[in-house]
């Protein structure tokens, strides 16, 4: 803790935040999360569950803690080890053993296995099947139930959240960062933690730094329960997604659409952003990938925010300058790497550098010298409105 | 203009099907609305979702049956011929030259918008029993009326335990309701006026069932069942349902007496059938008569989406304001206005949810009880609770931040079932009211989705998409390199290549 007593605040109560402010409150320290919204309602709380991450250089902290999250955190979240990946096309297959590979390659247990062999896993599966990879590493959990365990844990640990406060600005003096100008007034801090997803770019604008980030939204839907498979975490056929614990099958993939920003954030409010006619193509791709599941039906859809950096990598960094600011966007894979990235944000946070991992890959500073209008130069921006109002 | 290659904008077609003005529900405010438009001109497709595909029965959706429906509901042919026949304005509507499409359901409205810029027109979906598909309008006027709305009470899980709405559908439009011998809970005009078409219908009243101590609707009307003989139980808050392998068999009042039935319908009122609108965002607000559309004149806050009739949740005439929609939609006239309807349903309904003790269900899907969501307790296959998840409850997480029934749907799994809360979204929310000292009307709400209606996969799929959906379809956002392994980074294989990420089929 600071002399003066001021607390670190995080700015968001999404996975990341969260994560990392549970963190530092293990570490002992006194955290405030200021979250505009509740926890975990934008994409903390709308994604695919998954945890497989192996093309980042926190794939193993990722393995090495999921198992132990329910534990350490006292509340469910429902993870579940393995994942099945199979294919109705030979491209397919061939992609998803090149992803068994490189997690054999990186030491972990991977089988490529036959159709036969993934109908006994995944029995909703049908006869189109071609054949599919085993890992016995990966898995998934349930994001809302993660989110709120992270939340409650944090509190447990006497760590503050408080909902419905939204940050304006940040608040530098002296090359520091002093306080956060809120909607319930200042707030003044000893570091922050910027972790506010698709808004990070426009709060960090504030202090005069530059996070470059494309919004998009992606889609998922899910069904009625269906009996519960032998591995719950089976995808494949352009799709992600896993039949939850209580039998539900929820999948997302396919085309997203890239949205402009304005001050409140993706110009797609509330924070519930509608579906798409896209529910349909989704709907035809899980019936394909598990015939035997075709008959049930479909409950909803929802979609949440994606923010992308340029090169679809996370950044988790602290800035020479200011010297008390830690970034994190999690660049869309932030729901299975959340145990690992909020201990690496406490290490940023306390120690200055991260003991477990290789983090130079995800700096700020790579994406400097960027072109201003460098999402216009890839067409990640909001298509041209077609329809007046 | 660059534009990401494999984003959604233009993948999604422009229907073939189109309509002018499209009207949901075939109700009185719905053909007023569609014989309106035809006289005035325009071309118009009006749907209903009746008859309904006994699978969706089965489900309560979109009203609550309980089971109670004979098998005419298995001939779909029969029950058409029963629907318009015991609907005349449906002729008319063929005869004003509308273009009636019946046993077809609206599942989605899609209007594009900051956010929804892909979307290349206006849209509806649409399913029959066989497909789905999608339909353009340029003006789409929703009169889908009202559904029924559950309270929880000891047995109501029984089949036989059913709502008003559905009981005067199965008696009006298909003379397909399995019941005899019946129980009213409730005694609101909706009740009352149940109770005398049960009568008029020949069945057997056995009684009605207030848990206030005053009966609540119209006393002329009242007087009529009691000369007729009805009983008027009042202040019962403490009554069962009992039942065996048909479902119900008696209601036992508060004092022991037992009245035989096999059915208990339920008559608290209706809520405003405002599913489509509030999936697509549309603006809806709490009312004492329940959740309701912000309207102005009948315009919902999504542009050249009208709605008329019940569910509006104002107080007009459904036929007036049917045609007053489709004026407004085609010659751009303005309309009448109307408030919202100042009965307080809510409170009434709230009312009736005070007696329920903590282990009756009030999630039948997910087999919820009232006492596990006022504990925000995990559902069992997680296993024991925790200590900590044991020291968290409904109460504890109103210390941090005012109720929201999303958050409880996600960690209760409450309103999360097949039945897409249609038997618990108001109860749910009353309690969570009630718990965070509010009233019910300042109550939350849990969003609807999209599809409104529980559709199979097989049928909501698109079986025709367009080659270029399926030819660059991609698990993810395709951005080159980013699924490069991080050891490989900087080495002589940061530029292999993964195996293509492939496309499904290659007729493009
Ligand atoms: C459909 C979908 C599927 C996905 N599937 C997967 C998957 O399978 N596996 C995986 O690992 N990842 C997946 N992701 C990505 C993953 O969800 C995100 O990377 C992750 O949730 C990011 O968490 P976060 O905490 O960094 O950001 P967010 O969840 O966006 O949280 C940021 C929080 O900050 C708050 N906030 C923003 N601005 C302010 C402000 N000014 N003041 C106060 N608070 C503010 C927001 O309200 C929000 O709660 C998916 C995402 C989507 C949308």
């Amino acid at each position: 803790m600071s002399p003066s007593g001021a607390p670190i605040v995080v700015i968001g109560g999404g996975v990341t935040g969260l994560s990392a402010a549970w963190w530092l409150a293990r570490a002992g320290h006194r955290v405030l999360v200021l979250e505009k919204g509740v926890v975990g309602f934008e994409a903390s709380g709308r994604n695919g569950g998954g945890a497989s991450h192996y093309h980042s250089p926190l794939f193993h902290e990722e393995q090495r803690l999921w198992p132990q999250m329910d534990d350490l955190l006292g509340y469910p979240t429902e993870w579940r080890q393995e994942r099945v990946i199979f294919a109705l096309t030979p491209e397919h297959l061939a992609y998803y053993r090149y992803m068994a590979s490189v997690g054999r390659e990186l030491g972990y247990g991977a089988e490529d296995i036959d159709a036969r062999q993934v109908r006994e896993l995944v029995p909703l599966a049908g006869d189109t099947v071609l054949g599919g990879v085993h890992l016995h590493y990966g898995g998934h959990a349930n994001p809302q139930r993660t989110v709120q365990a992270y939340a409650w844990a944090l509190q447990d640990l006497g760590g503050e959240i408080r909902q419905h406060t939204s940050v304006n600005r940040l608040i530098s003096r002296g090359g520091r960062i002093v306080a956060v100008e809120t909607s319930a007034g200042e707030i003044g801090l000893d570091h922050l933690v910027v972790a506010a997803g698709p808004h990070s770019q426009r709060l960090l604008a504030t202090a005069g730094l530059f996070l470059p980030l494309g919004m998009a939204r992606a889609e998922m839907i899910v069904t009625e329960p269906a009996p519960l498979m032998p591995v719950g975490g089976a995808d494949g056929h352009g799709l992600y997604g896993r039949q939850t614990l209580r039998g539900n099958l929820a999948f997302g993939g396919g085309p997203h659409e890239w949205l402009d920003m304005d001050a409140d954030g993706p110009v797609s409010r509330p924070t519930s952003p509608p579906t798409s006619p896209l529910t349909r193509n989704l709907a035809r791709r899980v019936a394909e990938l598990l015939p035997k599941a075709a008959h049930l039906r479909v409950i909803r859809s929802w979609a949440g925010i994606v923010e992308n950096t340029p090169d679809g990598r996370p950044v988790i960094d602290r800035p020479a300058d200011p010297g008390n600011l830690t970034v994190a966007t999690l660049s869309s894979v932030g729901f299975g790497l959340s145990p690992a990235s909020g201990r690496a944000i406490s290490q940023l946070v306390l120690d200055g550098h991260c003991d477990f991992a290789d983090l130079g890959r995800l700096k700020l500073d790579r994406f400097a010298g960027l072109a201003p209008d460098w999402r216009e130069q890839r067409g990640w921006t909001a298509a041209p409105a077609e329809v007046a109002a | 203009m660059v534009r990401d290659p494999i984003a959604l904008d233009g993948r999604i077609p422009r229907p073939g099907d189109h309509a002018q003005v499209l009207v949901v529900g075939a109700g009185p405010a719905g053909t007023a609305a569609a014989i309106e438009a035809a006289r005035l001109g325009a071309r118009v497709v009006l749907i209903d979702e009746n008859p309904l595909s006994p699978g969706l029965m089965g489900l309560d959706a979109p009203l609550w049956f309980g089971g109670r429906m004979t098998s005419a509901v298995q001939q779909p042919a029969r029950m058409l011929e029963l629907m318009v026949a015991g609907n005349p304005a449906i002729a008319e509507a063929f005869e004003a030259g509308v273009d009636v499409r019946l046993g077809v359901t609206c599942w989605g409205l899609y209007a594009p918008g900051p956010g929804l810029a892909a979307l290349p027109c206006r849209m509806v979906g649409l399913s029959d029993d066989q497909r789905s598909w999608m339909c353009g309008f340029d003006h789409l006027i929703l009169a889908t009326g009202q559904r029924d709305v559950a309270v929880a009470f000891p047995g109501w899980d029984q089949q036989g335990v059913m709502g008003a709405l559905a009981l005067h559908s199965l008696l009006n439009r298909y003379e397909a309701f399995a019941g005899r011998r019946l129980v009213i809970l409730g005694s609101g005009d909706l009740a009352l006026q149940t109770g005398l078409m049960a009568l008029e219908r020949g069945l057997e009243l056995v009684a009605l069932v207030e848990r206030l101590d005053q009966v609540q609707g119209d006393p002329a009307l009242a007087a009529q069942l009691t000369s007729a003989g009805v009983a008027i139980h009042l202040g019962q808050g403490d009554f069962a349902v009992q039942g065996g392998l048909d479902g119900v068999e008696r209601l036992t009042l508060q004092d022991g007496t037992q009245l035989a039935c096999d059915t208990v319908c339920m008559a608290l009122g209706g809520a405003p059938a405002i599913e489509l609108l509030d999936a697509a965002s549309g603006a809806t607000r709490n009312s004492p008569g329940g959740r309701i559309p912000v309207l102005d004149g009948l315009k919902t806050s999504i542009s050249r989406v009208l709605m008329a009739g019940d569910c509006t949740g104002l107080t007009l005439d459904a036929e007036e304001s049917g045609r007053a929609a489709a004026r407004l939609a085609v010659l751009g006239e303005v309309t009448v206005a109307a408030l919202p309807s100042e009965t307080p349903l809510l409170a009434y309904q709230s009312a009736w949810l005070e007696p329920v003790r903590e282990d009756v269900v009030l999630c039948q899907c997910e087999t919820v009880t009232l006492g596990e969501l006022l504990d925000v307790r995990a559902p069992a296959y997680l296993g024991p609770s925790t200590e900590q998840s044991k020291a968290r409850s409904l109460a504890t997480l109103l210390q941090d931040g005012p109720p929201n029934q999303d958050q409880i749907k996600r960690l209760t799994r409450a309103c999360m079932g097949v039945c897409q809360a249609r038997r618990c979204r108001e109860q749910v929310s009353l309690v969570m009211a009630r718990a965070a000292g509010l009233g019910p009307t300042e109550g939350p709400h849990a969003g609807h989705r999209a599809p409104v209606r529980p559709l199979p996969l097989s049928l909501l799929a698109d079986w025709e998409e367009g080659a270029v959906m399926a030819r660059d379809w991609d698990v993810w956002f395709g951005i080159e390199g980013a699924w490069t392994p991080h050891h490989w980074i900087g080495t002589d294989r940061a530029g292999t290549q993964p195996p293509s990420h492939p496309p499904v089929e290659s007729d493009a």
